[in-house]
């Protein structure tokens, strides 16, 4: 949706993490993504690539952690995990799900040299 | 850089925030071999084991993508509930009749309003809404697609409402990129029109999810364009089971009364909050 903002953002925190003069490269950032937040993953890798120009972590891999979308059934009122956001609900079938969950968007760790 | 002012990014002063953390890890061991031959994994000094990275090497972040705009949104929302205001972060696609309908609601209410008009290009909007006489800032995201926290933040120093305001935000025309941003609003209002189809909802789950209000607008074009109102509300519910929907039109007034009284119960249930805490 805003992949090149969230890049930005990602950015800042990253380039904050890793000012130490002790660290001269990012290697690797690994982000967990919610099944619900939304985040298109191929455009969040391309907008990488351009963001990260001239930080330390240009040319650093980005791992995209997959966390699952749970819901809770407005039916038979379970707390479900369901793969995308208008399936039934695998317990009773009922369609009245809210999302508890799933919209998750963090920056986990990163490897730097 | 701060599409607003031209400031640049997170300069503002008092809202700078630092909430990730990271450690040095000097530890290199990746896991231990106990006496009874468990593997415990995950005791070096990150407390973490991740196959394929060597653990002296790895910084733990764990900070939210938009912590920094989570932060000043955080800000804006102390600001507003300092002084007793009420804010609405109003969304839909381009064209439901936002303006128009923020219009008739400033002209049917009683009490202070303001208002934040975003959009991408123009001040069309804001002059709208001050013909009304309520006090507008347009914010013009240039080629951003949704307001954030830091936006308004700028908004509001050029606005500073007066105590008991309900403030209108009106977000870009855009279904999908401000149900992720949190503006410092009490809540988002949803506004879809009639004309748009029943399918809407399914088709944007998220910003439905987001609402905490539905106003379906335009309804006094429903018999002209074949919509079933029913299974709009319906669609509306499947995604978000709590969402409230009101009927309404800005051009016949229908259900204006209703979203005024919704507007006036929630910020007085507000203010009772902030008296009790």
């Amino acid at each position: 949706m805003h992949e090149m903002s969230l890049c930005e953002g990602i950015r800042r925190i990253v380039d904050q993490a890793a000012a130490a003069p002790e660290i001269s490269r990012v290697s690797k950032v690994r982000l967990e993504i919610g099944r619900f937040a939304g985040v298109e993953k191929e455009a969040l890798s391309f907008a990488w690539q351009i963001v990260m120009r001239g930080s330390k972590a240009e040319g650093a891999d980005l791992e995209m952690i997959d966390l699952p979308g749970k819901a809770t059934c407005f039916d038979c009122v379970k707390l479900v995990e369901i793969k995308d956001r208008l399936d039934p609900c695998p317990h009773c079938g009922g369609g009245r799900l809210l999302p508890e969950g799933g919209d998750e968007m963090r920056i986990k760790d990163m490897e730097v040299q | 850089m701060c599409t607003f002012c031209g400031c640049g990014d997170g300069k503002v002063e008092g809202h700078h925030h630092h909430d990730h953390h990271h450690h040095d890890h000097s530890d290199g061991h990746h896991h231990h071999h106990h006496h009874d031959g468990d593997l415990h994994y995950g005791q070096g000094a990150a407390g973490v084991s991740v196959p394929g990275m060597s653990q002296d090497r790895l910084i733990e972040i764990e900070t939210g993508i938009l912590s920094q705009n989570d932060a000043f949104a955080a800000v804006n929302r102390k600001r507003l509930a300092d002084r007793n205001c009420f804010a609405v972060n109003l969304v839909s696609s381009p064209g439901s009749g936002k303006t128009t309908l923020l219009c008739a609601t400033i002209r049917a209410m009683d009490g202070p309003v303001a208002v934040i008009e975003g959009d991408q290009q123009t001040t069309n909007d804001a002059d709208r809404i001050r013909e009304t006489g309520a006090p507008a800032v347009q914010v013009n995201t240039g080629k951003g697609c949704h307001l954030d926290g830091h936006m308004v933040g700028h908004a509001l120093d050029h606005l500073v409402p007066e105590d008991g305001t309900t403030l209108f935000i009106e977000n870009v025309g855009n279904l999908v990129c401000p149900a992720a941003f949190d503006l410092g609003e009490d809540a988002k209002v949803a506004i879809l029109s009639v004309t748009e189809g029943e399918d809407k909802p399914l088709k944007y789950p998220d910003m439905f999810t987001a609402s905490r209000l539905a106003l379906l607008n335009k309804v006094d074009l429903a018999p002209y364009c074949d919509v079933d109102l029913d299974l709009y509300e319906s669609n509306l519910k499947r995604v978000n089971p709590l969402i409230e929907v009101i009927r309404i039109s800005a051009k016949t007034g229908e259900g204006l009364n209703r979203w005024i009284a919704w507007l006036r119960a929630e910020a007085l249930s507000k203010r009772m909050k902030q008296a009790a805490e």
